[in-house]
């Protein structure tokens, strides 16, 4: 269609169609940029690859010289494994109690905030009742407020209860023991609601308004209709904020330290390897195999839920 | 098995002035097909949507049968739905997305099974029964979604313009096969669309509306035949009617050199309620003849010519009054003229439209 005399022009001439965000997607398509990110990808392991490698390594050769002399003077043992998992000594081992305590902390968190931010989600997006968007914006609101800031008010109100005015609102809670994961379920959930609320709603509002009415008009109630329409379809979300949540409580120190303590029958991983180094730092060598072991969990999850990142579940529902 | 009453039902979305459904006053008579038409923006669906529950009814009410269900929810309506885009439920099979419904009635298996089989046979849908809607085609999954309102053996069908996202050989085909299967079923069924000949072919009756108002209810001749006002006369037929405000004389409306002959009372009646000399006529494309130019036509001047195949639309302008107009004529392929051609038009006897040149009323 040109009458300018024929040019090869240059590939790049022909705006491709979508634009900018069309020709960076194009871009990073090519060998150029699939070799850079596997350059970056393993400049960004090697450091977890040498933990890995310290991790075998005996005490002395850990403490006097770098994890790549391993390729020069191989020297494998099982002992900071052993010492971590098994060990007898005050300051090492004995994983396996914490590692339970890890569980049965994380576990918790994540189902209820789940649970708990799906079906707020639902009623923000899909109920109508006076005030929602108000309700909507507060609960956005709180992920301003740092969650630092929340510890000691949260910790009055569980040792003290709610007193307005000489008026006991709520009296103490007064847990002791293991029943002290209550308080950490409990502050992990409220932590996580606002983020969940905020994500999983974005994502329920998005589900075609059709097919909620089509399911009102088929005879289903609110309740049915979050468990056989939207549940289903917003997995991806909810994998993606379980993920999320999950590797933030199960690598948490701060909340369960301050909530569940630091006695052996409450708590999880984290705050035993922060104790592993020992009291002056001088058993470090223990942190390459204690990593390793809070890393195994973590790793399951992340590769188990993975297969429910599916795109395009809502195809072939609404069409234009 | 029902007959449907708007009474007086009216719709104010909230945060406007103006009701997007204004006193709508409709019967609908048990096992018969209603089409509601208007242009876009007209309420049509919203008066479908009132009835199905989905829209709040501000004012007025709506009964199915001799039961109120003005403020019913949907489920308690016993009504069923096809959606514009359909709607199917992405994460079940055709046959989970057809036996939905009865699952929640608590329907037993045998039953919901006997009634999923029955309707996918009706719709030729039993070798899809196992697959997901996204691995359907356009059309096919139109019917599930017509399956999914007919298994439910519901009161009322409400169908929300379900053809328009078909392409156009398909919607013809559809078209039939959805107007058969309501006759062969009987059940009363309510259906919207913005495409006249849809309404014309389908519809026992036709409901046009046009900004919230009701602007007429008859079966499709009458409504082609006997347009009670001027917007329902140019919104039926293709290619739309040529209706002109002209000046009236005592002998008939003044189209340039030719007059239209009307009677003693239609003269009276456009003359009477501020009609200030002018009258509105209208006449189909097909009502009118070419003739020669001594036998009192209107001369057009001939700008385009669309060969249809079994008939041609010839379109013009004419100087009316100092300014153009344009005018259509539907004409035999055998008399087609050429661009430029200047050809007389003169309206058939007594098969042209008369409204009042303000109201827009017919008279």
């Amino acid at each position: 269609m040109t009458t300018t005399p024929t040019r090869p022009a240059p590939a790049t001439a022909a705006a491709p169609p979508g634009g900018a965000a069309a020709r960076v997607r194009k871009r990073l398509n090519t060998r150029t940029a699939t070799v850079v990110s596997i350059i970056i990808a393993v400049l960004w392991t090697i450091p977890t690859f040498g933990l890995f490698i310290s991790s075998f390594r005996p005490e002395n050769d850990i403490k006097s010289t770098g994890w790549w002399t391993f390729f020069t003077d191989p020297q494998v043992t099982l002992e900071n494994y052993q010492e971590v998992l098994f060990g007898r000594t005050a300051s090492s081992g004995q994983l396996a109690s914490y590692f339970i305590n890890s569980l049965v902390i994380t576990l918790p968190s994540v189902l209820f905030p789940l649970a708990f931010a799906a079906l707020a989600a639902y009623a923000l997006a899909w109920i109508n009742f006076r005030g929602r968007d108000w309700i909507y914006i507060c609960v956005f609101a709180l992920q301003i407020v740092p969650l630092q800031m929340a510890l000691v008010p949260l910790l009055s109100f569980f040792s003290e209860g709610v007193t307005v005015g000489g008026v006991t609102l709520l009296p103490a809670w007064g847990l002791t023991g293991e029943e002290r994961f209550i308080q950490v379920w409990f502050a992990h959930t409220c932590f996580a609601l606002p983020l969940g609320i905020f994500l999983l709603h974005n994502f329920v509002s998005q589900l075609p308004r059709d097919l909620m009415e089509a399911a009102r008009v088929d005879g289903a109630t609110h309740p049915k209709i979050f468990r056989t329409i939207v549940l289903p379809l917003i997995t991806p979300a909810l994998a993606a904020f379980g993920i999320f949540q999950f590797l933030w409580v199960w690598n948490d120190l701060l909340v369960a330290l301050i909530f569940a303590g630091g006695g052996k029958q409450t708590a999880p991983l984290t705050v035993r390897l922060a104790e592993l180094a020992g009291t002056r730092g001088n058993e470090w060598q223990r942190l390459t195999s204690g990593a390793f072991v809070s890393i195994v969990i973590p790793l399951i999850v992340f590769l188990s839920l993975q297969r429910y990142f599916v795109r395009g579940l809502l195809s072939g529902s609404v069409k234009g | 098995m029902a007959t449907v009453t708007y009474s007086k039902a009216t719709r104010i979305y909230p945060g406007t002035e103006r009701p997007a459904v204004d006193h709508l006053d409709l019967e609908i008579g048990d096992g018969e097909f209603l089409v509601l038409v208007g242009p876009s923006g007209c309420g049509k669906s919203t008066s479908l949507r009132m009835l199905a529950g989905l829209e709040d009814v501000d004012d007025g009410s709506i009964h199915i049968d001799d039961r109120d269900v003005t403020h019913l929810p949907p489920k308690s309506r016993d009504i069923a739905m096809v959606f514009q885009n359909y709607a199917l439920y992405p994460h079940m099979t055709v046959y989970e997305n057809m036996a939905f419904a009865l699952k929640l009635r608590k329907t037993s298996k045998a039953d919901i099974d006997k009634r999923v089989k029955e309707a996918a046979a009706l719709l030729q849908l039993e070798d899809y029964l196992n697959r997901k809607p996204k691995a359907l085609s356009g059309g096919q999954r139109q019917r599930v979604a017509m399956g999914r309102a007919i298994v439910r053996k519901p009161q009322v069908f409400l169908m929300d313009e379900p053809l328009s996202n078909l392409d156009a050989k398909l919607r013809v085909q559809t078209r039939t096969q959805i107007a058969a299967l309501q006759a062969n079923l009987g059940i009363t069924t309510v259906y919207v669309t913005h495409d006249q000949v849809e309404a014309m072919t389908m519809g026992h009756r036709v409901a046009v509306m046009l900004d919230g108002v009701l602007q007429q209810v008859d079966t499709p001749r009458a409504l082609y035949d006997q347009p009670s006002n001027v917007f329902v006369a140019g919104f039926m037929g293709s290619p739309a009617m040529n209706i002109k405000t002209v000046p009236v004389t005592e002998g008939g409306a003044l189209f340039a050199d030719m007059t239209v002959p009307l009677s003693r009372e239609q003269v009276a009646a456009a003359q009477a309620d501020g009609g200030d000399g002018k009258v509105t006529v209208g006449f189909r494309p097909e009502d009118c003849d070419m003739v020669s130019p001594t036998e009192g036509g209107m001369p057009v001047v001939v700008e385009l010519v669309e060969d249809l195949g079994s008939d041609a639309n010839v379109y013009g302008h004419a100087a009316l009054n100092g300014t153009n107009e344009r005018f259509v004529v539907r004409t035999d392929r055998r008399h087609m003229p050429n661009m430029g051609d200047t050809i007389f038009v003169k309206p058939r006897p007594d098969r042209h439209h008369v409204f009042h040149a303000v109201t827009g009323n017919r008279i």
